[in-house]
């Protein structure tokens, strides 16, 4: 049977705000655990809650930048239930009436489609507590430090198909509260936290399946692979006539396996109702305005200015432009380089890769933009190889001080550019492979002409210990053998 | 000196007939003798105060005095003191020491007032006769076995026994008023968002309100020019200036409107009652003042939906007291579920339990529209009654309770009975207007209150009018034997 899978998604999203949304505690992450928890975040008797104006301005810039209605009126709301990493025994959130109303964002597909998918609404909550259960011999610990954090959950529409447009959705929404800088955008501390609904129907069928919520995945990967986990499973049980429970599901990246948390069931009644410690937040055009003048730059302009202005194609402008840290880090080398295109190359490629490879964050790289723009500039200008910018750029990785130019002259990576040098060395090589220069002559498809030039850049590229410049070789033993 | 009013004793501070040590000291000495007939005081902070009376008296010398430095007081038990347990009258906060003080109680020692000590209540403000108290029930000054009323059951025996000359207070439902006009004292619930409720134990966050209770109506307004304010602690708190509530004591009362809500008049009020109330208006038209029956339509709504949302407020947020970071917990809890349960059943009392249980059952899926959201309805009609009512009067006039004190343990065994104690005030609360009640009279010999209600922030009208009524009256000066 084919089957239709139906994703919409909720996304945790930790504003950066300096403090946290009730209390003037601290929102730093990595502190002694309990060090940033004041009388308030600690819910003691008496204590109430004072509204951050900074998280409502975030909210909003967020609201504008999905391109969303802004409620006016907002209502927070007291989500009952206990936990001992719930101070308060309630979360302060908010249901009937959030302050971002219904918006959409369109995501770019590998094959150059693009979809809209839409936001049902987004809300302001505070974070709960941490609950450490290792290293406590049988008992838990509590860490009051990530407790009144401000959030906004996004809510979307079930208007996902497949994990591809999840986390294209995912990582485009990423991009833009990173622009907007109301968020950190670090998935490793939890700064951005994905639920998965997923639900199967009949191909074509307009009857909605009983969906599951997949909850708290904390990386682009593991959404992924936790889609695809809970789409096999489901399909595996409606395709054996089984029917699929509603419920909460855990997901273990590592082992690539799920469990349910808890069934719809043994859901907790909330018990929702108006905090009576907030007056419903009532906001003026002013501070909209406000707010909508502070907008900087988002991923969709970003993208069109870099083709516009460096000669970025499509794929590669939508890349740099969607996460703002890389944009910037990609700017920086753009302006200190010669090459657009090729900083471009090289952010995507050998820098990209060496991140993820040691699961760093832009922010993270030892190596600048400034250098990496030095770096593209003595390849634009031919002094050295890729291969040896390789070389310069694992130095600087590595932490070499130095800068690019000394790298470069240390390490004898400069090529050998002279023509005169180069042709005489063409010369003595092509002296020695007659056989092949007679094959190469009375060749007639240009294709495997060009195939053959290839043989010859071996023994030039030995010949010359490895520092003539293959451009000009190329050029010089095209020009010998036509001729 | 015990016998004298605020307003009197700062004056004879700032005469210098007497030290602030000296007048701590003879009134620690009267608790110490006398408290243990009413149990009115929870904790007495002897130490504290008298270093707190030696560091007004040097206050008082080095000439940088206000009316209250040196003069001794209490605080309700509910509103937090830094260093001193407060217990919110509960076993759960019985060892509860606060690291932090009230904004009240932090205006109190701006002011250089010196506490006495922290004064007995229902637990957690829930109670209208001050038996719910883990601390042992209060009695009234003015009748052995009688009840104080509650919550504020401790201040307004305190007060009335002569034990302090003043303390603060807290009305969610008639806490104040209901306590004031059984033990013969005059208490004031101010405009909701008036005082900040910052440290303040809360029970029923949009009802809460800080108030005031002492012998006369001067004394209220001196301590409300201490508590009122706004406080950015407290974002229900009202941004809104604060006049002298003192400066307009003496304003003649000619052309004051009263309003009697014909609803408050009903032929199930005692004739006794009505009298007493009757009596006390007349004399309001011998001042100047005009009479008219008005109506408050939805009044008989008022207690129904008092006894929705308040509990509907405490059942979240009494959720606090889990036995996880303060307060009482269990002994040996064999896991979580067990670390919750078994401390909130020991720590609660039973009335606290049974409130909590019924606004949880207020807010339950598929009840939540026909009680709370029906609730919160049947407020705005309320609210609505006051507003319409205060277009053609300035202030409404009531009995403060429907009978004098009763004997402790007659309505204890009856919640329904006992909630009807507050059939005049809850509304007040439910509107977030404020009113005072003021002694008016005794029946039997136990004082009866009359309650003035008035228009938002008109507390400096109701103090002028309580005022200038205990000018041509003393049933507020009457000691009890």
């Amino acid at each position: 049977m084919q089957w239709d899978i139906v994703i919409g998604l909720e996304i945790h999203v930790q504003l950066a705000t300096r403090t946290k949304i009730f209390s003037g505690s601290s929102t730093a992450y990595g502190a002694e655990p309990n060090t940033q928890a004041n009388a308030v975040d600690l819910a003691m008797p008496g204590t109430l809650p004072v509204p951050n104006e900074q998280a409502f301005r975030y909210a909003v810039m967020f609201g504008l930048a999905v391109n969303a209605e802004i409620e006016r009126r907002s209502v927070f709301e007291r989500k009952n239930y206990f936990y001992p990493d719930l101070p308060k025994g309630y979360q302060t959130t908010q249901l009937a009436r959030p302050i971002v109303g219904p918006g959409y964002v369109d995501i770019q597909l590998e094959n150059g489609e693009s979809k809209r998918v839409r936001i049902h609404h987004a809300h302001l909550e505070e974070d709960a507590g941490k609950s450490l259960h290792e290293d406590f011999h049988g008992m838990t610990g509590v860490d009051l430090n990530r407790a009144g954090t401000p959030l906004i959950e996004v809510v979307t529409e079930p208007d996902m198909t497949n994990a591809e447009e999840a986390v294209a959705f995912a990582k485009k929404l990423h991009g833009i509260v990173t622009s907007l800088g109301i968020c950190d955008g670090d998935m490793s501390q939890g700064s951005m936290r994905f639920d998965v609904n997923i639900s199967l129907k009949p191909k074509g069928s307009d009857t909605l399946g009983t969906r599951t919520e997949t909850k708290n995945l904390n990386s682009f990967r593991f959404m992924e692979q936790a889609i695809h986990h809970e789409v096999e499973r489901q399909m595996d049980i409606l395709e054996d006539g089984g029917e699929i429970v509603q419920e909460t599901r855990l997901y273990n990246g590592d082992r690539d396996e799920s469990r349910s948390m808890r069934t719809k069931e043994e859901a907790n009644d909330y018990r929702y109702f108006p905090c009576p410690d907030l007056l419903p937040v009532v906001l003026d055009e002013a501070f909209i305005d406000e707010a909508r003048n502070s907008l900087p730059e988002l991923p969709d302009a970003r993208k069109a200015r870099f083709m516009d202005q460096y000669g970025l194609n499509d794929y590669d402008a939508g890349l740099l432009a969607a996460d703002a840290r890389l944009a910037a880090f990609f700017e920086e080398t753009a302006q200190h380089g010669e090459d657009a295109k090729l900083s471009a190359n090289w952010i995507l490629g050998e820098f990209s890769a060496r991140l993820n490879a040691e699961e760093r964050s832009v922010n993270d790289s030892p190596v600048s933009g400034i250098q990496l723009g030095a770096l593209v500039t003595r390849i634009a200008d031919n002094t050295i190889s890729s291969a040896g910018a390789k070389k310069v750029f694992e130095a600087l990785w590595e932490g070499d001080g130095s800068d690019v130019d000394t790298i470069i002259d240390a390490k004898g990576l400069k090529q050998v550019s002279d023509t005169g040098e180069l042709e005489k060395m063409v010369d003595e090589v092509l002296a020695g492979m007659p056989d092949q220069v007679a094959q190469y002559q009375s060749e007639e498809d240009p294709k495997k002409r060009k195939k053959m030039l290839g043989g010859f850049m071996g023994p030039l590229m030995k010949a010359s210990k490895g520092q003539g410049n293959p451009k000009l070789f190329n050029e010089i033993l095209q020009k010998k053998l036509d001729a | 000196m015990h016998n004298k009013s605020v307003a009197e004793l700062s004056r004879a501070l700032e005469q210098g007939t007497v030290s602030s040590v000296e007048l701590t000291r003879q009134f620690l000495d009267r608790i110490r003798c006398e408290d243990g007939k009413y149990n009115s005081f929870i904790t007495v902070t002897e130490d504290q105060a008298l270093a707190d009376a030696r560091a007004a008296d040097e206050q008082r010398a080095n000439g940088n005095a206000t009316p209250w430095t040196g003069v001794p007081f209490a605080h309700k038990d509910i509103f937090c003191t830094r260093g001193v347990r407060t217990t919110c009258g509960s076993k759960m906060l019985e060892n509860f020491v606060p690291p932090y003080d009230a904004t009240v109680t932090a205006n109190f020692r701006k002011a250089g007032a010196v506490c006495l000590g922290k004064t007995n209540m229902d637990e957690f403000a829930m109670g209208s006769s001050n038996e719910s108290s883990y601390f042992g029930p209060v009695t009234n000054p003015w009748g052995a076995k009688r009840v104080p009323g509650g919550s504020s059951g401790g201040s307004a025996a305190a007060v009335a026994a002569r034990l302090v000359p003043a303390a603060t207070a807290t009305d969610t439902g008639g806490s104040i008023r209901q306590p004031a006009a059984l033990c013969g004292v005059t208490g004031l619930k101010p405009t909701y968002g008036r005082v900040s409720r910052y440290g303040m134990i809360a029970f029923a966050s949009s009802l809460d309100q800080g108030g005031t209770m002492a012998r006369t109506a001067e004394d209220n307004a001196l301590m409300l020019n201490v508590m009122a304010g706004f406080d950015p602690k407290d974002s229900t708190c009202v941004d809104r200036g604060v006049p002298d509530y003192t400066a307009t004591l003496d304003e003649p009362l000619k052309g004051l409107k009263i309003g009697l809500p014909k609803e408050y008049f009903s032929e199930q009020l005692s004739p006794a009652m009505e009298q007493q109330v009757r009596d006390a208006v007349k004399e309001y038209e011998k001042l100047g003042a005009t009479v008219k029956e008005v109506s408050l339509p939805h009044a008989n709504l008022a207690i129904a939906a008092y006894y929705v949302i308040a509990p509907a407020e405490a059942s979240a947020n009494l959720s606090r007291f889990d036995g996880v970071r303060y307060g009482y917990r269990c002994e040996d809890p064999k896991d979580l579920m067990d670390l919750y349960t078994r401390t909130r059943a020991e720590g609660f009392g039973n009335e606290v339990e049974r409130r909590i249980l019924v606004g949880t059952y207020a807010l339950s899926a598929g009840y939540f529209d026909a009680y709370y959201l029906k609730a919160q309805k049947v407020r705005r009609l309320i609210q609505q009654d006051f507003i319409n009512a205060f277009r053609e009067v300035d202030v409404l006039m009531s009995p403060t309770s429907p009978s004098p004190a009763f004997v402790q343990g007659e309505k204890s065994t009856d919640p329904v009975t006992m909630y009807l104690e507050d059939v005049f005030t809850i509304a007040v609360n439910l509107a977030g207007v404020p009113a005072m009640s003021v002694p008016a009279g005794f029946i039997d010999g136990l004082p009866v209150g009359l309650q003035i209600i008035g228009d938002y922030f008109s507390e400096a009208r109701l103090l002028n009018a309580a005022h200038q009524f205990q000018q041509v009256t003393d049933w507020h000066q009457r000691e009890p034997n």
